[in-house]
């Protein structure tokens, strides 16, 4: 049994600055990798429907028709597999979160740019290209 | 004789992190028997494993429990990589093993702060955290996320760690853990800790056999169960030893989680010494057509993951037994006889996770 044995801890604490950061002041500490929010390029999709099939809590949904990519961020559990399945490339995980909210401003909604190359009128089964 | 009144305890409460309910039945100041109900945030997680792929279905398993995810994710790989026999690469065993740890020093770290938190010893509370902080770092740079790692998957991990980083990693420990070693003294060692914890909620070597305790409760209570003993990753590997107390009461939990963050800090030197270099995944072909139960120790105990393919992308079954569950008989046993004012203690020594126990 002893005492005063936080006595040491609690000294250096009082003395050391604040383990804490001043955010918003100081940006918050992400790594390289960090799973923040999952953002489109909406010129490289080729609404091939892979990241909706895929996302395991349905936050994605493609509408190949009327060419667009729609993301509900609080369904969203930021778990990188829309941007791994994507066979474009065109889905990034950026590090940083989202900003929180206090209204649910519904669902986020990407008009699809992407052009399918016109196929060149001869030579045609050599280029074969779907992606952009 | 005086008369017998009823205490609801929880599913609210300031000392709980998760919904659990207690009936707690008192005499005078003294909890003669305790009626645990629970089912508050059950979500269904084992049934959406047939509205998923089963190599999608990682994500869910891991979010069962916001502590042990690494683990969880990990045991379910386990199982259906033995449904589709599948031979995971060395490396990527070391990895998962290192991952574990992490997480277990990150579980235990969260732990002893709640703990400090329940006895009134915020201080202590505060820097327990700090230094968990520090672990969570590490698991962020190495996986992308502090809390859910999302880096395995059936057939391997998704993410390698690059040698100079475990190369830094390792140099950390030693920095973490002098640091640790501080507060560890204030656990083990300090007068009010001992006076609230020392012979409260004791737990006899055979209750906790019979009640099937698991993990750091059935160690606390001298039963040398640890699941990493049976080989699963690369702990077949390694060398290290169950740590084990005999008292059963709630100092002697609390002195076998501040010494499992020691062997889990040794045990992270070891692997990343013996780490070999290699593929970190393999493709895994077809899908899973069998049914596989897979073990692994959690820092809270034993957890079991059933699975059962057949034959088809979607796995037809799931079950997942985690430690909290078996842990709450050896609780009812421990409260009955202890004084109201040590429920909360006696509550958070078995460290419930209630979000992972109801799925
Ligand atoms: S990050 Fe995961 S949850 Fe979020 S949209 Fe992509 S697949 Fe769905
Ligand atoms: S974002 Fe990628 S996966 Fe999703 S529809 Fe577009 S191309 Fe396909």
């Amino acid at each position: 049994m002893a005492f005063f044995e936080m006595a040491k801890t609690a000294i250096l604490t009082t003395l050391k600055s604040p383990a804490t950061r001043r955010y918003p002041a100081v940006s918050a500490k992400v790594a390289a990798i960090s799973r923040g929010r999952v953002t489109i390029d909406p010129s490289r999709c080729i609404s091939c429907g892979m990241c909706m099939r895929k996302c395991p809590s349905g936050a994605i949904c493609v509408v190949k028709d009327d060419k667009t990519w729609s993301i509900d961020r609080l369904k969203c559990v930021v778990c990188n597999c829309c941007v791994e399945v994507c066979p474009a490339h065109c889905l990034v995980m950026e590090t940083g979160y989202s900003p929180s909210i206090t209204v649910h401003e519904g669902i986020e909604l990407v008009h699809i740019t992407y052009v399918k190359p016109e196929r060149p009128p001869r030579k045609e089964p050599e280029e074969k290209s779907e992606q952009g | 004789m005086s008369r017998r009144i009823i205490v609801p305890f929880g599913p609210q409460h300031p000392v709980l992190p998760e919904p659990i309910h207690l009936d707690l039945v008192l005499q005078d100041e003294r909890v003669v028997e305790a009626i645990p109900s629970i089912g508050y945030i059950h979500r269904g997680l084992e049934t959406l494993v047939a509205k998923r792929e089963y190599p999608e279905y990682v994500y869910i398993a891991e979010r069962t429990c916001g502590i042990c995810s690494f683990i969880h994710g990990m045991t379910y790989c386990q199982a259906v990589e033995q449904v589709m026999n599948l031979e995971v690469p060395e490396r990527a065993l070391y990895l998962r093993t290192i991952w574990s740890e992490y997480s277990r020093m990150h579980s235990h770290l969260l732990w002893l702060g709640l703990f400090a938190d329940a006895i009134g010893f915020e201080n202590l509370f505060m820097a327990s955290w700090r230094l968990r902080e520090s672990v969570l770092d590490v698991l962020e740079e190495t996986t992308g996320g502090r809390v859910i790692q999302g880096s395995c998957k059936v057939g391997g991990v998704r993410r390698d760690i690059p040698g100079e980083t475990l190369d830094r990693m390792v140099g950390d420990l030693a920095g973490f853990e002098r640091d640790f070693k501080e507060i560890a003294n204030v656990f083990l060692r300090d007068e009010s800790i001992i006076a609230r914890t020392r012979g409260v909620g004791v737990l006899s070597h055979g209750d906790a056999y019979h009640l099937g305790a698991v993990g750091p409760t059935a160690r606390g209570s001298g039963v040398a169960i640890d699941l990493r003993k049976t080989g699963y990753a690369a702990y077949g590997k390694i060398h290290f030893k169950p740590v084990v107390e005999t008292d059963g009461d709630c100092y002697a939990r609390c002195a076998v989680r501040v010494k499992e963050v020691f062997s889990s800090i040794d045990i992270v030197r070891q692997a990343a010494a013996k780490i070999p270099e290699g593929e970190i995944e393999v493709k895994p072909k077809g899908n899973p057509n069998g049914e596989c139960f897979s073990r692994a120790e959690q820092p809270r105990g034993e957890l079991v993951h059933y699975v059962k393919g057949d034959g088809s992308r979607h796995l037809v079954r799931s079950r997942i037994r985690t430690p909290t569950l078996t842990n709450v008989p050896p609780l009812v046993k421990m409260l009955a006889g202890c004084e109201l004012a040590d429920v909360p203690v006696i509550v958070l020594s078995i460290d419930p996770c209630i979000g992972c126990m109801e799925r």
